[in-house]
């Protein structure tokens, strides 16, 4: 089997590359084929070179943390990380329950029956994949806050005079976190059981259904079993988002272990015990990774015998397509339409009155910039080591093209308290070189240029690149490698002619993901921007942060505006919607 | 895929361009400020000084992480100034190492010696107290000490920001100077029981949870409130409902922290940072600070704006700020110990 990292597996799944024209099955002797090929010193050395990318934070991190005092890390292991590891499990407890039952709920209704608005609702149960999550935190602060529309209608219907008169759920705590989170981060798994729904083989329901099953036996006998790898993969997602997040932890009063990092590092300026609290974190989302592989092996029970509905979905009507279509529309309703409609409001009140911030265009372009610069670099990595291990063939390589993926997993903060010290080095032998040459330096090349940001942008979203990449690949049969060959084709002329040209759709795919991607990130932008610079997403954090986040409403609603057309897409090119 | 491959590749193309361009311009007549004041409240006053001296001002604002920042940039560090808005991040820059004393006539004559550190490591701009807001109509007192915010008659209406930032920090550390380790763990866990709910949000949220009942009294920085008052309409009905008290320490005065500016070892523009040193506390910029950022300034005999003259007279704690510094970090372990953010 392919190694495949999570995010591929969703867009993989989800269909993002499945527009390669060769719709050949998986092909499960990859290996086989692989093992009879040469060996290509260039491909080798980018199959290592970008596993040595990936693993240079975690050298990094493992060296910082190595260095601190023992008193730092018994301080930690009392008071730090009991409550911090406490908060991070109920809060991916939390949100795992949400998610799953939100994500398989929504993907059941929609992939098994027919009701009014089903069409709609399918990818706008999508759309808060468009949100970055701290965005979404601080609107439901406000939305939910003492003054804020919910409250003041409340007090208005029923004449309290104020928030000391009754209770009313408080968004900043952790069941509030969850909320938050959980209706934006539902759709991964939304999205990975709608793939599995609309794949399975639909004549075990009928045949259930024949046999007299109730609809409640069918869905938990037959459906839930079915679905469990797709909502683990999918799960694995949500889980790892939580854990990268930092911005909506801080905002909502959630002492995460990411968090932890965040206020030991930066508040204690001890930047050893946030590398260990990182070193826990990790070893957290190794588990996380382990689950998700679990889960995409035992997926290997239900084939993928896609397509093959004979059978026309039953139409629901009355009071149950009532409840199938406010089961959907609740969680866009929570998930997407209050957060966006509160952000439009907010935006249009405060531009007509105050006008456009002069600075937020330069904002815009810098954004833009670095994210496109994100987007080459990552590219270039990602597939250079896809195709690598491809032509390579052997274990090895795909072991590297997976551990190129790893920066996916380690959360943005970490990442980039991990690259300090190798870009350090970098910058530090730069100059010294520069100064052998004509006795002056030249200056922070890499850290000071955006260079720092760019290259942890494309670390942590290797994944992405390296996953539609193996997944664009997986499609295109061997025997097509095998005939080039055969007709007198070099690897390279084996890549720009046969495998370049199928993989477009998988490069402009991925491309389009790590550019929404690196204009949502937040914490690494934060810690590693040059003088000058802002992203779109610091600029928010910034006003959040002072406690007037309305004021940066403008902007939140570009980033949320830029990620609404990939998160539609998604849906749109699940096979079902397609036929 | 409706957007071609060739034309986002162009783009990219495009886009990236000017970044590199961008990155190489040269080092002439800049100065190169880390700081940790918001973005928006100090461009007035580098654009004063950029007006004044045609020297220009590049920024990189954070609201943590600078000093770290700094000492990973290394010896090629372009950070010329840092300015911090608190005394405890002057505490970390100078335990980071990666601070130059420098000596100026004009700083030494305009800052008193109580605002600035004898070997000119580091001199105040700016000062800021951290005060009490109260509910108009449920806090009858006027006056109150900082250890009677451990009172239990206070339980369950109290409302404050988390206890890592660095604000409260500052203020814990007083309290330590005040009365030693042990009193002040007492006093801390005194607060955290009477709080009305978990620390979260900043210093305006603060006056918003008092303006809706949920609490009675909280602790913020004086200008917040000014902000609210006078700058942000949807804000100040927080400000109408609530009052400041300057509260002191018993048989002291009221805890004031200040803003300070740095001169960075390796800065590769002293004479321009020690030039906006100085121009930050001429006559101009203190009149931005007390005008715009509604802050107590520096300068001698410079005028309160209105609303923060509106709140009494301000009688600094005589506690020297070299001292409170001194315990931020273990401050900052107390606090998770104590378990006052949880």
């Amino acid at each position: 089997m392919l190694e495949r990292t999570p995010v591929s597996e969703t867009l993989a799944g989800a269909g993002a590359v499945g527009e390669t024209g060769a719709s050949a099955p998986l092909p499960l002797h990859a290996g086989l084929g692989g093992r009879m090929r040469a060996f290509h010193p260039l491909a080798a050395a980018i199959a290592i070179a970008a596993a040595l990318f990936a693993l240079a934070p975690i050298a990094g991190l493992l060296h910082r943390a190595l260095t601190g005092k023992a008193e730092v890390w018994s301080h930690l292991i009392a008071y730090v990380l009991p409550h911090a590891l406490w908060e991070t499990t109920l809060l991916l407890a939390g949100l795992a329950i949400v998610c799953g039952v939100v994500g398989v709920g929504t993907a059941w209704l929609i992939a098994s029956y027919r009701f009014p608005g089903a069409r709609i609702l399918a990818w706008m149960l999508a759309l808060p994949l468009a949100f970055p999550t701290y965005i979404v935190a601080y609107v439901y602060v406000e939305v939910l806050g003492p003054f804020g529309p919910a409250q003041m209608a409340l007090r208005g219907v029923t004449g309290w005079r104020s928030a000391a008169d009754y209770w009313f759920p408080e968004v900043r705590s952790l069941g509030g976190a969850v909320f938050v989170l959980g209706f934006v981060l539902f759709p991964y798994v939304y999205l990975t059981a709608l793939v599995m729904f609309r794949a399975q083989n639909f004549t075990l329901v009928e045949s259930a259904r024949v046999f007299g099953a109730s609809t409640w036996r069918v869905l938990r006998d037959i459906v839930l079993p079915m679905a469990r790898p797709a909502v683990a993969a999918g799960l694995a997602l949500v889980l790892l988002e939580a854990l990268n997040d930092i911005g909506a932890a801080e905002y909502l009063g959630v002492q995460t272990l990411t968090l932890s990092v965040f206020t030991t590092w930066l508040n204690r300026g001890d930047l050893a015990g946030a590398a260990q609290i990182a070193c826990v974190l990790l070893s957290v989302i190794a588990i996380f990774i382990w689950l998700e592989r679990y889960g995409r092996r035992l997926s290997g029970f239900v084939g993928h015998s896609a397509s093959s509905h004979g059978t026309r979905r039953p139409m629901l009507r009355g009071w149950q397509a009532a409840g199938a279509f406010l089961a959907c529309a609740v969680p866009v309703t929570l998930g997407f339409l209050v957060p966006f409609g509160y952000l439009a409001r907010e935006a249009l009140w405060r531009v007509s009155r105050d006008g456009i911030d002069p600075a937020l265009p330069a904002h815009l372009v810098s954004t833009f910039t670095y994210a496109a610069a994100a987007v080459l670099l990552t590219l270039a990595l990602g597939f250079g080591a896809a195709l690598s291990a491809r032509l390579i063939g052997r274990s090895w390589a795909r072991l590297c093209a997976s551990i190129a993926g790893l920066g996916y997993a380690v959360p943005g903060t970490v990442l980039a308290l991990g690259l300090l010290t190798p870009f350090a080095l970098i910058d530090g032998a730069i100059n010294a070189v520069a100064r052998g040459l004509s006795g002056a330096g030249v200056g922070l090349v890499i850290a000071g240029s955006g260079g720092a940001m760019v290259i942890a942008f494309a670390l942590r979203f290797l994944a992405v690149a390296t996953g539609v990449a193996d997944a664009g690949l997986a499609r295109i049969p061997n025997d097509f490698d095998g005939a080039a060959r055969v007709a007198g084709a070099g690897p390279w002329a084996l890549i720009r002619t046969i495998h370049l040209p199928l993989l477009r759709p998988a490069l402009a795919a991925a491309a389009l993901l790590v550019f929404v991607d690196s204009l949502k990130e937040l914490s690494m932008a934060l810690l590693l921007r040059p003088l000058n610079v802002e992203t779109l997403s610091t600029y928010v954090y910034q006003f959040a942060v002072r406690g007037v986040f309305e004021d940066a409403a403008l902007a939140a609603l570009l980033i949320v505006a830029l990620g609404i057309g990939p998160a539609i897409r998604t849906v749109m090119v699940t096979p079902a919607s397609r036929a | 895929m409706s957007i071609g491959k060739h034309s986002l590749l162009a783009a990219m193309i495009a886009a990236i361009v000017p970044a590199i361009c961008a990155s190489a311009a040269s080092a002439q007549g800049e100065v190169n400020v880390y700081s940790y004041r918001e973005g928006k409240l100090i461009a007035p006053l580098f654009e004063g000084f950029t007006k004044a001296t045609g020297i220009k001002v590049n920024v990189i604002s954070a609201n943590s992480g600078l000093e770290q920042r700094i000492v990973s940039e290394g010896a090629n560090s372009p950070a010329d100034m840092l300015l911090t808005v608190d005394i405890g991040r002057v505490q970390d820059a100078l335990d980071a190492g990666i601070v130059q004393p420098f000596k100026s006539e004009v700083l030494e004559k305009v800052v008193p010696a109580q605002y600035r550190d004898p070997s000119g490591n580091w001199y105040a701009m700016s000062m800021r107290a951290r005060v009490v807001y109260a509910s108009k109509e449920r806090v009858k007192q006027d006056a109150i000490t900082y250890e009677e915010l451990a009172d239990p008659k206070w339980k369950g209406k109290i409302c404050i920001r988390s206890g890592q930032n660095m604000y409260n920090t500052a203020l814990f550390a007083a309290v330590v100077a005040h009365h030693g380790a042990e009193k002040a763990e007492a006093w801390l866990k005194g607060v955290k029981a009477n709080l009305a709910q978990k620390p979260s949000g900043g210093d305006r949220e603060v006056a918003r949870d008092i303006a809706a009942g949920k609490c009675d009294i909280g602790v913020g920085n004086t200008y917040y409130w000014a902000l609210m008052l006078n700058r942000e309409a949807d804000r100040k009905p927080w400000a109408d409902a609530t009052k400041v008290i300057l509260p002191t320490f018993a048989g002291g005065g009221t805890h004031v922290n200040v803003s300070a500016a740095m001169l960075i070892k390796t800065a590769p523009n002293r004479a321009n940072a020690v030039k906006l040193a100085e121009w930050l506390v001429s006559e101009d910029a203190q009149h931005i600070y007390a005008d715009i950022n509604f802050e107590y300034p520096i300068r001698a005999g410079e005028k309160l704006n209105p609303t923060i003259a509106s709140y009494g007279t301000l009688k600094p704690d005589a506690m020297p700020l070299v001292k409170i510094m001194e315990f931020r970090k273990p401050v900052s372990a107390l606090v998770d110990k104590v378990g006052f953010d949880n």
